[in-house]
């Protein structure tokens, strides 16, 4: 076998390397969600804290946040507990792909919360739809067609930024190539293997968002 | 307690490291990207479906992994080794800039053609009316006016370049990145000094974010809306 049994290793990093990309989103939606809801607050400073905590993350190279988080993390909480805690390197990759996730995904979600005309909220007031009603059943199927193209294009954002988990750690599809290509001293191509599956994955992930958008739109005729 | 001043140097050299990637890939991706924007209209079939081949390859991999091949995956080739390209090939600065330039030329090609799309299409039947000449047409009018339509997106992506630099300090480069890395591991400031390089990052962000709101004033077409 040419490849010594790495590809099966690869395969194995490319289950981490998904399973941080999943994590990272489903924690991003949600970081998202509440980053537009502060944004949209009444009260000014809960704004202007969201809005500049966004405006931060978004203004870091991805790296300095995930090494903020997981060599940070662990000083802030050893300090707290007054003992060393070692910070998992999945948990440290997931929040910091996420938050970095998340501070994009809460423009995305503000934008699809504006395109909904007010007269569809004030119309469930008048039939008498209770708050949380209005948001599931109003704002969040109309606001959801709007996001889906944004959420797409940051679901391939996210899942290439997870190569760079691997400078922790963790021992996904990127770490599984660097160690078969130093093993085997083939980097040129053990990389483009794995360049190939990150390839496959985001063709696939582009085919899944187009059949949500058109799904998402399927009411809709021009 | 102690004093920041004295790693001043050090993280001005850092500094300097990454400026000189980001505005030696800035300016190669661009012409790069103008080359291949041109390029994917051309009549050749061929010519197009490698333009093609090239901006879906680059756009679907982390840049991480560009990086690595360049730099560690060159060296595994003997032809290489032992030709004049090595010169090149074996300093991680050289390959850093390749390896971000060829990254930013691709998503700026699609940036580009955004904006060619975006130019009102009577604009060009009026080039095809006056009787210009395809290039021409292209050349004064298509381009510049696309290329205002793409100044905001086309901002981004410098943003995108700066912060992808600090990959660079995974192949051994001190850059702002690196030399942060390397001063943590000398005195354990770990915090500190991630704020200050995250400080120095973000003003540089707001930097080319002035630069470009300059630009986009400069640019407008004056006494007429843009649309």
């Amino acid at each position: 076998m040419i490849f010594d049994g790495f590809l099966l290793q690869i395969l194995m990093g490319t289950l981490v390397t998904i399973k941080v990309a999943l994590c990272a989103a489903v924690f991003g939606i949600v970081v998202g969600l509440i980053g537009a809801s502060l944004e949209s607050i009444q009260n000014r400073w809960l704004r202007y804290t969201a809005a500049g905590i966004i405006f931060i993350i978004r203004g870091l190279p991805e790296l300095l946040v995930l090494f903020f988080i997981y060599f940070g993390a662990a000083i802030i909480l050893s300090k707290i507990f007054h003992h060393y805690i070692d910070v998992s390197a999945f948990a440290a990759g997931v929040i910091a792909l996420g938050l970095i996730f998340g501070s994009y995904a809460s423009q995305v979600f503000r934008g699809a919360f504006l395109a909904i005309e007010p007269g569809q909220t004030e119309a469930g007031k008048a039939m008498g739809f209770t708050q949380f009603q209005i948001f599931t059943r109003i704002q969040l199927p109309q606001a959801w067609r709007h996001a889906i193209p944004g959420l797409g294009n940051l679901w391939l954002v996210l899942l290439k930024d997870t190569a760079i988990v691997t400078l922790i750690g963790l021992a996904d599809m990127m770490n599984q190539a660097k160690i078969a290509a130093s093993t085997t001293h083939q980097p040129f191509t053990f990389y483009l293997i794995a360049a190939c599956i990150y390839l496959f994955i985001t063709s696939l992930s582009q085919k899944v968002i187009n059949f949500f958008t058109i799904r998402a739109n399927r009411y809709i005729h021009t | 307690m102690m004093n920041f001043m004295d790693y001043l140097p050090q993280l001005a050299s850092g500094l300097s490291i990454t400026l000189l990637l980001m505005i030696a890939s800035v300016g190669t991706g661009l012409l790069l990207a103008i080359l291949m924007t041109i390029c994917s209209y051309s009549d050749k079939w061929i010519v197009r479906k490698c333009i093609n081949l090239i901006v879906f390859f680059i756009r679907g991999t982390p840049l991480l992994v560009q990086i690595f091949l360049i730099y560690y995956g060159m060296g595994q080739f003997e032809w290489i080794r032992s030709s004049s390209l090595w010169f090149i090939l074996r300093e991680p600065m050289a390959c850093a800039i390749i390896a971000l330039s060829l990254n930013s030329a691709c998503y700026t090609t699609i940036i580009l053609q955004g904006g060619i799309q975006s130019v009102p299409k009577n604009e060009i039947a009026a080039c095809h009316a006056i009787g210009m000449p395809k290039w021409l047409a292209f050349r004064r009018i298509i381009f510049p006016r696309a290329f205002r339509l793409a100044i905001p997106a086309y901002s981004n992506e410098v943003i995108i370049i700066l912060k992808g630099t600090s990959l660079a300090s995974t192949i051994t480069l001190l850059d702002l990145m690196g030399v942060t890395q390397q001063l943590i591991s000398q005195t354990y400031a770990t915090i500190e000094f991630y704020i200050i390089a995250g400080i120095i990052y973000l003003l540089l962000n707001a930097v080319i974010t002035g630069v470009f709101m300059a630009l986009i004033k400069w640019s407008a077409i004056t006494g007429k809306a843009s649309q």
